[in-house]
């Protein structure tokens, strides 16, 4: 009997080929492909005088040079701006290759081609381009102080002035009897997957089409573009997002200006053609995210519930705004994260800088909303004397209140309105699996070893799933194997085994018998992308429907075959057969061939199908009105809103009292996105989250000097951790099933790193006593304050 | 005269890569990543940094481990090196440590995972009976942004205790019909046993 594979920690079926090198990765493709490589700024902000190529002309192996004067009209517009926004009023996007001004160090200014990446680099070094520079503006408080422009027509440098409230928060905060005011900062990281952006492009002379591999997570879309761009109809655009070295959101950016210029040249050039980004241009040239400023003033009771909060803050976009308001729209909504507000007002700014431009990374503007939301509970405990668990209590939205609309409007444009969760049990369960209540005694005995111990705790509440929809393909061939495909794209989530256990419990058959295919338009052309934390639920819900389909249709055929009622008929090891008496059975496969009116005896399976041939019903086609050939089915997953995961994160840090080194010695989660599908793949979600917010807690920064340049884009000077600097983690997980889905699950790849910032803050307070409002922090930033403090209260008596 | 002469001279580079003999004329500057991915095709071995900090181009030269990036394709002429895909059996059945991988959820992406299978066996030639601090230790030259190194240090402790049991040196390609993972499936849908202790699964 085939067993059920939902839920279990089954291993993964990428696993083999990736592991044997035999991945096929974008710089894997296309070894005879032209390759490109870009002059890219220097200056964060600069006018373009002159470009001289002539240098470059001799260089063996050049094919092209383009600049923005060489490229068609179509070429000339600036980038689609994807997510316009009614509050977005000075939307600038940028162009392909800069159009007479650079806006941020690493904007591409030419194009060079060559016929290997060593030669188009050689030609790129001898291309002599004059600049103009212009002052540059850097940080979110210099854009606001509009001294100088990023834009000559947004003197301001504000692309968008957006507040929602609920109640009314400034009211509520005069009368309350405790007020608090304080700024909070949060420094600019990135996603930095291994593997860069890269695309590769052939064109087909013959047929009129081009092939585009890029290494995206919005491969439709991207699809769409060139199509639009090149002036072809999509029929002539087949996109394959082959696998991806990871992506953690930067890649739902598209189309990149390389993912345009590449198809154009492989058809200009009548060859392939290949990017392949190379690690210092990832730093300057892909997006960033995190940088924002805060400014909070909350008013709360004597019990540290808050009666209400006005939150205002500055979103650095950095030089154009092509994902519209996607991150500080999230911040806004999620900073409430698990608890009841009834007075809230949030405003944001959203500002342009000469910086690499800004999309989400994973948590997209989550993290912020995070610190933000959680600093501010724990200085009303530090404020009330309080344990900060008790404050957290004291605001939690109970689970007898859900489902809970705020009042808000949420990314998707649709009401922010949490579906299920229960934060006082995770909060328990936390407090045990961290043993938050023996801490003092664990403090008590660091202090007598001479360390400094600290504990903190976050919270948040994400919404995934997020619409409009995906759709899923189900299809069992005659010889047996189940052909899967979904739109969305994959960075590692592990969706061909999860897709694949879904699709093998429906129809009762092996996993092996499963092939899933994400990504590529050829097979499934209607996606949105993998963003989010939406693909589980949004492919794996359209891909169990479709199954679904597939599963009542073979029912149907079998039961005819078979001559038996259908409702007597179940589907498991690769058959229909009749349940209680498994010996009258007939096997998918031959199910499936009969579904074909048309089976030559090609093999077994068709040699037996003919034994149940069917003539067709009397006075009847073949194939009825409302049948088609073959067995499958498609089927499409449209929510009518997002739905909530939640969890909750607690550290315990160890600082050096000598070098205020700070060492993550405890690091507990409780997680809880509904049923697990996977819980293998889920903790290795959570995990790998939990170490980017380690990473953006204590390492990771993009250092920008006052002149816009990026002091630190290389991963020798960008501290990504090492498996030295993650702490080991103990998870937990509450599985609350959202009503909103027939799977009833939540999305789960983000949420590792919402907390980190928040937790690790709370932990290095607690333990070192200094007021953290800003992270990262290193230990000598650390040192630094604690010195401050030392010397501004000398005598502190409190 | 071209004004990169010297780029275009091309030099012959002999190498044994996973146990055959191999060759290509190559410029004096080709990194010896290129060399491998782009003149010999074999793109197991991934190029993450290009600045010999994240490990993704780990590779054996005689046995032990370095950064493909970091070296020219000449200056390994005459020399052994073992990649990625020198490591499973003819057959597809995963090496111990390949198979450790899977069983311990030690990759997500895969884009760095060839990188830390390699400076996996490379420790493991060197240090067969490791504690789970240098098992940390020894996995720090390589980064990877997926997994949170979990299920890498599990794996590479399992790994540890499978090639102890079976003897076989970690830098060898797997022959299955020799040593106790005869018959271990490692095909599209290995077992998903493994529990991190290091026991031979049966």
């Amino acid at each position: 009997m085939t067993t059920r594979s939902v839920g279990a920690p089954v291993a993964r079926s990428e696993d083999p080929r990736l592991l044997r090198g035999e991945g096929r990765y974008l710089d894997d493709l296309g070894h005879d492909a032209f390759q490109i490589a870009m002059v890219r700024s220097p200056h964060a902000h600069a006018r373009v005088l002159d470009i001289d190529v002539s240098g470059a002309l001799e260089v063996e192996g050049l094919i092209a040079i383009h600049t923005f004067e060489d490229l068609p009209p179509r070429l000339q517009e600036p980038l689609p701006l994807l997510l316009p926004h009614p509050s977005l009023t000075a939307g600038r996007t940028q162009h392909l290759l800069a159009d007479g001004e650079v806006n941020h160090v690493g904007e591409a200014v030419v194009m060079v081609t060559a016929t290997d990446r060593y030669a188009a680099e050689d030609a790129a070094e001898r291309i002599l381009v004059e600049y103009d520079p212009l002052p540059a503006v850097v940080g979110p408080e210099r854009a606001r102080a509009a001294e100088h422009a990023v834009h000559d027509d947004v003197p301001d440098n504000v692309a968008a002035h957006l507040e929602q409230s609920i109640g009314d928060a400034p009211a509520a905060i005069g009368a309350a009897p405790n007020r608090l005011r304080f700024r909070l900062d949060i420094e600019r990281s990135a996603s930095t997957p291994m593997e860069g952006r890269g695309t590769y492009a052939r064109w087909d002379g013959d047929d009129e089409r081009v092939r585009l591999h890029t290494s995206t997570q919005a491969p439709t879309s991207v699809r769409a573009a060139v199509a639009a761009f090149l002036g072809l109809q999509l029929a002539q655009v087949e996109c394959i997002a082959p696998d991806i070295g990871g992506g953690f959101g930067v890649k739902i950016m598209h189309p990149w200006p390389e993912e345009i210029l590449v198809p154009w040249a492989a058809r200009e050039l009548g060859h392939d053609v290949k990017f392949t980004e190379d690690r210092r241009e990832h730093f300057v040239s892909a997006n960033h995210e995190r940088a924002q400023v805060h400014w909070i003033d909350v008013g709360f009771d004597d019990d540290g519930r808050v009666l209400g909060l006005d939150v205002e803050f500055i979103h650095d976009h950095g030089a154009y705004i092509p994902y519209g308001l996607i991150v500080p729209i999230i911040t806004s909504t999620q900073l409430i994260g698990p608890y009841k507000l009834e007075n809230y007002r949030v405003v944001f700014d959203s500002v342009y800088t000469n910086t690499t431009p800004v999309s989400p990374y994973r948590g997209a503007g989550r993290p912020q909303g995070c610190f933000a939301m959680e600093r501010t509970i724990d200085r009303i405990a530090a404020h009330l004397g309080k344990d900060r668990t008790e404050v957290r209590s004291v605001n939690f939205l109970q689970p007898e209140e859900m489902p809970y609309d705020f009042g808000l409007t949420f990314q998707d444009g649709r009401p922010l309105r949490y579906d299920s969760g229960d934060f006082p049990a995770s909060l328990e369960k936390l407090k045990q699996l961290v043993d938050w209540d023996g801490f003092e005694e664990r403090r008590a005995a660091a202090e007598a070893e001479g360390r400094l111990l600290g504990i903190g705790l976050a919270t948040y509440v994400e919404g995934t799933g997020v619409g409009p929809y995906e759709g899923g393909h189900v299809l069992i061939e005659p010889g047996g194997t189940v052909q899967v495909s979904t739109g969305l794209s994959t960075q590692g989530q592990g969706h061909q085994t999860v897709f694949a256990q879904i699709v093998a419990d429906e129809l009762g058959v092996d996993l092996a018998d499963v092939r899933v295919v994400t990504g590529d338009t050829r097979r499934f052309p209607y996606a949105v992308g993998t963003f989010a934390s939406r693909a589980a639920v949004m492919s794996g819900n359209a891909i169990h429907l479709a199954a679904r389909r597939v599963r009542e249709k073979a029912l149907r055929i079998a039961s005819e075959a078979l001559e038996v009622d259908a409702e007597d008929l179940e589907l498991a090891d690769g058959q229909a057969r009749v349940v209680g008496s498994p010996d009258t059975a007939i096997d998918l496969k031959v199910v499936a061939t009969l579904s074909n009116p048309l089976r030559y005896a090609f093999d077994e399976s068709a040699r037996i199908a003919t034994q149940f041939a069917n003539p067709g019903k009397e006075g009847q086609p073949p194939v009825t009105d409302d049948d088609e050939p073959g067995l499958e089915a498609t089927d499409y997953y449209s929510p009518m809103s997002s739905t909530f995961a939640n969890g909750m994160h607690a550290v315990e840090v160890s600082v050096d009292p000598d070098t205020s080194d700070i060492e993550v010695v405890r690091y507990a989660v409780v997680h809880d996105c509904g049923p697990l599908l996977n819980p293998r793949i889920v903790q290795g979600q959570v995990l790998g989250g939990v170490a980017q917010g380690v990473g953006g807690a204590l390492y990771e920064r993009m250092a920008y000097d006052e002149h816009g340049q990026l002091q630190n884009a290389s991963f020798m000077d960008f501290l990504m951790p090492y498996a030295t600097e993650v702490p080991s983690v103990d998870i937990d997980h509450l599985e609350t099933p959202s009503p909103l889905n027939p799977l009833g699950i939540k999305g789960a790849g983000e949420a590792g790193v919402i907390p980190g910032a928040a937790a690790i803050a709370a932990a290095i307070e607690d333990a070192t006593g200094v007021v953290i409002d800003a992270m990262p922090i290193s230990p000598s930033q650390l040192h630094e304050q604690r010195l401050t403090t030392a010397q501004d209260r000398p005598g502190d008596t409190t | 005269m071209s004004v990169t002469a010297g780029a275009h001279e091309r030099i012959e580079v002999e190498v044994t890569v996973n146990g055959v003999p191999r060759a290509a004329e190559v410029p004096p500057r080709r990194l010896l990543s290129d060399f491998l991915r782009h003149d010999l095709r074999l793109t197991g071995t991934h190029v993450g940094c290009e600045h010999g900090v994240c490990g993704a181009c780990t590779i054996l030269l005689d046995g032990a481990p370095i950064r493909s990036c970091l070296a020219f394709a000449v200056s390994v002429h005459g020399r052994e090196l073992t990649t990625v895909e020198g490591l499973a059996a003819d057959d597809g059945t995963l090496h111990p440590v390949q198979a450790a991988f899977q069983d311990q959820h030690g990759l997500q992406c895969g884009y760095c995972t060839p990188g830390f299978v390699m400076s996996a066996c490379g420790f493991l030639a060197e240090t067969t009976e490791p504690d789970d601090d240098e098992i940390r230790e020894g996995m720090s030259g390589n980064l990877c942004r997926c997994t949170g190194y979990a299920g890498i240090l599990a794996a590479v402790k399992q790994a540890a205790g499978d090639l102890r049991a079976s003897g076989a040196d970690p830098r060898s390609q797997h022959q299955p019909e020799d040593d106790a993972f005869a018959g271990r499936p490692g095909g599209e849908h290995g077992p998903a046993g493994g529990d991190g202790g290091g026991e031979v699964p049966s």
